[in-house]
């Protein structure tokens, strides 16, 4: 047995670092982590790197451009809105809103959605039936329109958005959890797990789960990036964060009034969210191209 | 077939019995008085008490959702809060705008989308192929109530080239049949009308285009590399055909199968994604419409507009299942 261990075939390595040579090959993958990098850095850092405070405004120096427009200063340097606040801080700051945002309601709907597919996928039969023809009907709806009847319902605040984002995300996770571990509850492991007596809830989180991971990882990158969208889409309609709070979607729906004076108020914080969907975005396809063989081209 | 179709439909019940369950809980679990959020918070006492009882708000859940039922089987989704109207009326009328703007926005990203996508697969790993593939990766990251901004400051306030907002400049006049502007233009062959209808018409429906221009071209592209793997693409070269008539005529038929699925489903985002659109363009439509009852807590219009877009969107989707049953070949519905 030993010498067996021993003997290793470079062809024979564990799939998971095959998966990750894969993904280190593999350029838009580490373009999207540089890009998410920067992003949670700047949430990390925000205090020490954001040159002033977001909240603070100040009366003399309202609208001052960035610097490469005429009149821009170094004071400045993306310029401020119509109250004086710095640009470049809100959007550093604004970057640990989003960040935080999209992993408390993907975190929501991964919990839920692993839960309801595991248990679906395992159980079969009537429970699965039931299940998931409610998950069908959620999914029925056009997601944003029903996040955003549900923040109406229960009232405009960040943290509803978040709630509204996680509980439509809920379907997306229970279908693919689902579906891998239906297809994993045929394998051999699952029946010899049956076999020796080990408890469902250890078969079904300990055996079947890590082997359903893949896909789950994919969906949950992905899932990062359209929070991001969401939540901004939100705040933009004024149902998510409230001035002066400094998320970018806000922060476009308060510069829409000065789209004639001063743009970079508008454009900016749209490039912000542009280039944090765009890093997960990246990281997702990457993710999907390293640990779906299938896909690979 | 037949029996495919019945069933598919069998199940749509169910799902639409489904949906209207959770639109009328939504408003019954909200924390406070059902009659107080629907007439807001300065209603008379008797005002609220006419709606309790008309709502049947004194009765068990399940007696208010049998009577709930039986208003919708009647086509009454009550009344607006601030305009008094029926919202079946309000919706019917602002649906046609909707509509346009989809459309519109749907015959763009299928053009563009299957273009880009062909062209990126047969020139795989060409500069073409990577710039197309990284704008459509940008085209789905990007929040489109910010590039609908975006053009508007370009093309409007910098260019002057586009109108900024609605559905038609003020001194237009235009007899209204349909309420579908451009085709009330053509019946009452008012060209001016027309011109000035479609020049409105090209912001919001570019803006609403991106995300499922995006998403075409990358499915066409996957799905034409696959297919153009196959052996009978080789045949079909062997055989001498020019390039333009394998990739046209044999590879583009098979290739297209799974992209017209992912057109039908887009025509479903396009109706919600048109919330945000409207509202920036202030295209009156029945996005606009819910935004605005949502800003002004109007739940009835709320609710009545979910149950129809709902309904649409499954709708839809069924279609397209049903569509995609008949153009597959390979799919013998039992």
């Amino acid at each position: 047995m030993d010498e067996k261990t021993k003997n290793k075939d470079p062809m024979d390595r564990h799939p998971m670092l095959e998966q990750l040579s894969q993904l280190w090959r593999n350029k838009t993958a580490i373009a999207g982590l540089i890009i998410i990098a920067v992003f949670i850095l700047a949430a990390l850092f925000a205090p020490y790197i954001s040159p002033h405070d977001p909240l603070e405004t100040s009366l003399y120096d309202q609208l001052k451009p960035p610097i490469w427009h005429e009149g821009g200063t170094t004071q400045y340097l993306l310029g401020t809105d119509d109250l004086g606040r710095d640009i470049l801080s809100r959007l550093i700051y604004g970057a640990r809103i989003s960040l935080i945002v999209s992993v408390i309601s993907v975190s929501l709907a991964f919990v839920f959605g692993t839960l309801i597919g595991c248990i679906s996928g395992y159980k079969k039969g009537r429970l699965d039936n039931i299940t998931m023809r409610i998950m069908d009907i959620i999914l029925s709806f056009p997601y944003i329109l029903l996040a955003i009847v549900i923040v109406a319902y229960l009232g405009p605040s960040l943290r509803n958005a978040m709630v509204a984002i996680g509980i439509t995300y809920i379907p997306r996770f229970a279908r693919i959890v689902r579906g891998s571990v239906l297809e994993e509850c045929e394998k051999d492991y699952v029946t010899a797990a049956k076999a020796i007596g080990a408890k469902e809830f250890r078969i079904i989180f300990l055996a079947i789960l890590p082997n359903c991971l893949g896909p789950l990882i994919v969906q949950t990158t992905l899932s990062f990036a359209s929070a991001i969208l969401d939540a901004a889409a939100l705040s933009f309609l004024g149902l998510g964060a409230q001035p002066p709070t400094p998320e970018w979607g806000a922060m476009i729906a308060q510069s829409r009034s000065l789209i004639l004076r001063a743009s970079w108020v508008m454009t900016l914080p749209g490039l912000a969210i542009l280039f944090a969907v765009l890093g997960f975005n990246l990281l997702g396809d990457g993710l999907r191209d390293a640990l779906d063989p299938r896909l690979r081209d | 077939m037949f029996a495919y179709i019945i069933r598919r439909l069998f199940i749509l019940v169910p799902t639409l019995l489904g949906v209207s369950l959770i639109v009328f809980l939504m408003l019954r679990l909200t924390p406070g008085d059902p009659a107080e959020l629907l007439l807001g918070e300065r209603a008379t006492e008797k005002s609220l008490q006419e709606v309790r009882e008309h709502l049947g708000l004194n009765e068990p859940l399940h007696v208010q959702y049998g009577m709930f039922m039986k208003r919708l089987m009647k086509g009454d989704l009550g009344e607006t809060i601030f305009t008094r109207q029926k919202v079946w009326i309000e919706i019917k009328q602002r649906f046609p705008a909707t509509m346009e703007l989809a459309v519109c926005a749907l015959f763009l990203s299928c053009v563009f989308g299957v273009v880009l996508g062909i062209i990126s697969a047969t020139k795989q790993y060409s500069i073409f192929d990577y710039l197309s593939m990284l704008g459509a990766l940008a085209g789905v990251s990007m929040p489109i109530f910010w590039l609908g901004l975006v053009l508007m400051l370009f093309f409007s306030v910098n260019l002057g080239w586009l109108p900024i907002s609605g559905r038609l400049s003020v001194a237009t006049t235009l007899e209204v049949i349909t309420n579908f502007y451009v085709i009330d233009a053509i019946l009452t062959k008012n060209w001016l009308a027309l011109k000035d209808a479609l020049w409105h018409l090209i912001m919001p429906s570019v803006t609403l285009s991106t995300i499922p221009t995006a998403i075409i071209a990358r499915m066409t592209r996957s799905s034409m590399l696959e297919v153009l793997r196959q052996d009978y693409i080789k045949t079909a070269k062997a055989k001498g055909l020019s390039k333009f008539k394998v990739v046209y005529k044999h590879a583009l038929r098979n290739a297209l199968i799974p992209v017209v699925t992912t057109i039908g489903l887009q025509f479903g985002v396009l109706l919600c994604g048109a919330i945000l659109t409207e509202t920036i363009f202030a295209w009156p439509g029945v996005g606009k419409w819910m935004y605005d009852a949502v800003m002004q807590r109007d739940y009835m219009v709320i609710q009545g507009g979910t149950l129809i877009i709902a309904t649409i969107f499954i709708v839809i989707n069924l279609f397209v299942d049903l569509l995609y049953a008949v153009i597959n070949p390979k799919i013998s519905i039992r």
